[in-house]
């Protein structure tokens, strides 16, 4: 008998209420529990992770608990992390959704701060992504949890990788996103030559790799202050995706195509009657029950009554904002944009679940 | 979705309950909401209450427009 045995290896799992099977929107305010075994995509890791390694508890919480309740969740899950002592961390996979994979993301931070290795999956867009990468693996998946049977296998080959510490590639060898870290490495072309090379492929319109991305800071100026709104149109836009009832333009629940604009000319409030949620991604009840909740129409009808602003348009726009891709959501902002300047509105309040 | 308005020269605020969010896409004056099912509202209070709550909010949306601001703003309590 020959060859080195592997240490054992244990592995804690962060999943969310419904990867935890116990339930969908309505349970998605449960705080963090703690559980022996692997559950959900736990099981399907377990086959795919090395021999040596074990998932030796998983622990469930809300998506709306954890981003409502980050400093409470962040120290309740920190210390069922520490109690499994872990050798690694792995979060998710959360693909397109949005407060999962901040979830997901906060994990791989507490991990980080721990000094204990995480991963997870997202998919490109996740808000989880562009704040998190740097404390963790962040394996590039699908927008959906279709793609759940290529996370798996690419989650545990890259957990399994790291946690035996064998040699990483980068990122794009490895399927992971990338992190900002640089890393030095020797290879044979000087930089000069290397950039030469690169140049000269450019300018013959050939495909070239560049060694360093420069970073796209896409930042707005922030609009000037307005002190007096007596005399100005605010208009309420929202990603909440409240619309009429029977939803008529049939605004999907997720991964929205397209954005709505409806009439509160001479409403004093959005009714349960007259409108409900469109949106997917969040319990509708609370919503349904009352719109003004997730639009404001009541409120801010008092305050046009009161002249604090000089008018409510007598339009809100409306689309869902659950999954919805970036392209999409710059696309219907860019039209509604035109149509408000055009109105003479100058304000807008946009509310988001 | 704020930005590009806000691209467009219209004064935004965003209300929302995942701050972190807000803040990683961009917006400039971010008021936070009570709890992602209802941002402005909290089902635990009497209508009349929890009116009262949304006007402030709606109220604290107000004055962060009257705010200025250089850089991202959380307008916090």
């Amino acid at each position: 008998m020959g060859g080195k045995c592997m240490e054992e290896k244990r592995i804690v799992l962060y999943i969310n209420q419904f990867f935890g099977q116990i339930g969908g929107e309505e349970m998605a305010h449960i705080e963090p529990q703690s559980h022996d075994k692997p559950i959900g995509p736990g099981v399907g890791l377990s086959n795919l992770l090395p021999k040596n390694c074990t998932i030796v508890g998983t622990i469930i919480c809300g998506d709306s608990y954890f981003n409502e309740n980050l400093e409470e969740a962040s120290a309740t899950v920190g210390k069922m992390i520490k109690d499994f002592n872990p050798d690694l961390v792995i979060a998710g996979p959360a693909f397109n959704a949005g407060r999962y994979g901040m979830a997901c993301g906060t994990v791989g931070k507490i991990a980080h701060d721990m000094g204990i290795p995480a991963v997870s999956g997202m998919y490109e867009e996740n808000p989880g992504v562009e704040g998190y990468r740097q404390y963790l693996y962040i394996v590039e998946t699908t927008n959906s949890a279709a793609g759940m049977r290529t996370a798996l296998p690419a989650i545990a080959k890259l957990a399994g990788k790291i946690v035996n510490g064998e040699p990483m590639g980068t990122p794009a060898e490895e399927g992971y996103m990338s992190r900002g870290i640089r890393k030095n490495v020797f290879v044979e072309k000087r930089g000069s030559e290397r950039a030469v090379d690169m140049l000269l492929k450019k300018l013959a319109g050939e495909e070239f790799e560049t060694e360093y991305p420069i970073p796209v800071f896409d930042r707005v100026e922030p609009a000037a202050a307005i002190t007096d709104l007596s005399n100005v149109t605010v208009a309420l836009v929202t990603s909440g995706g409240i619309v009429p009832k029977g939803n008529p333009d049939r605004i999907e629940a997720s991964s929205a195509s397209h954005y709505g604009k409806y009439s509160i000319e001479g409403l004093d409030s959005l009714s349960s009657e007259g409108f409900q949620t469109a949106h997917g991604g969040y319990d509708p009840v609370y919503a349904n029950d009352r719109p003004d909740r997730v639009v404001p129409v009541d409120a801010m009808r008092a305050l046009e009554k009161e002249g604090k602003i000089g008018k409510l348009f007598p339009y809100f726009y409306t689309t869902v904002g659950n999954g919805t891709s970036v392209a999409n959501a710059v696309s219907f902002a860019t039209e509604i944009a035109k149509e408000l300047v055009n109105e003479g509105v100058q304000a807008v309040i946009l509310t988001s679940t | 979705m704020v930005k590009e308005i806000e691209r467009a020269g219209i004064a935004v605020v965003h209300v929302c309950t995942v701050t972190p969010i807000s803040l990683t896409v961009g917006a400039n004056r971010i008021v936070p909401a009570v709890a992602i099912p209802h941002p402005l509202g909290n089902p635990k209070l009497s209508e009349k209450e929890e009116f009262s709550l949304r006007r402030k909010l709606v109220e604290k949306a107000l004055n962060a427009f009257g705010t200025p601001v250089s850089d991202q703003t959380v307008f916090e309590d």
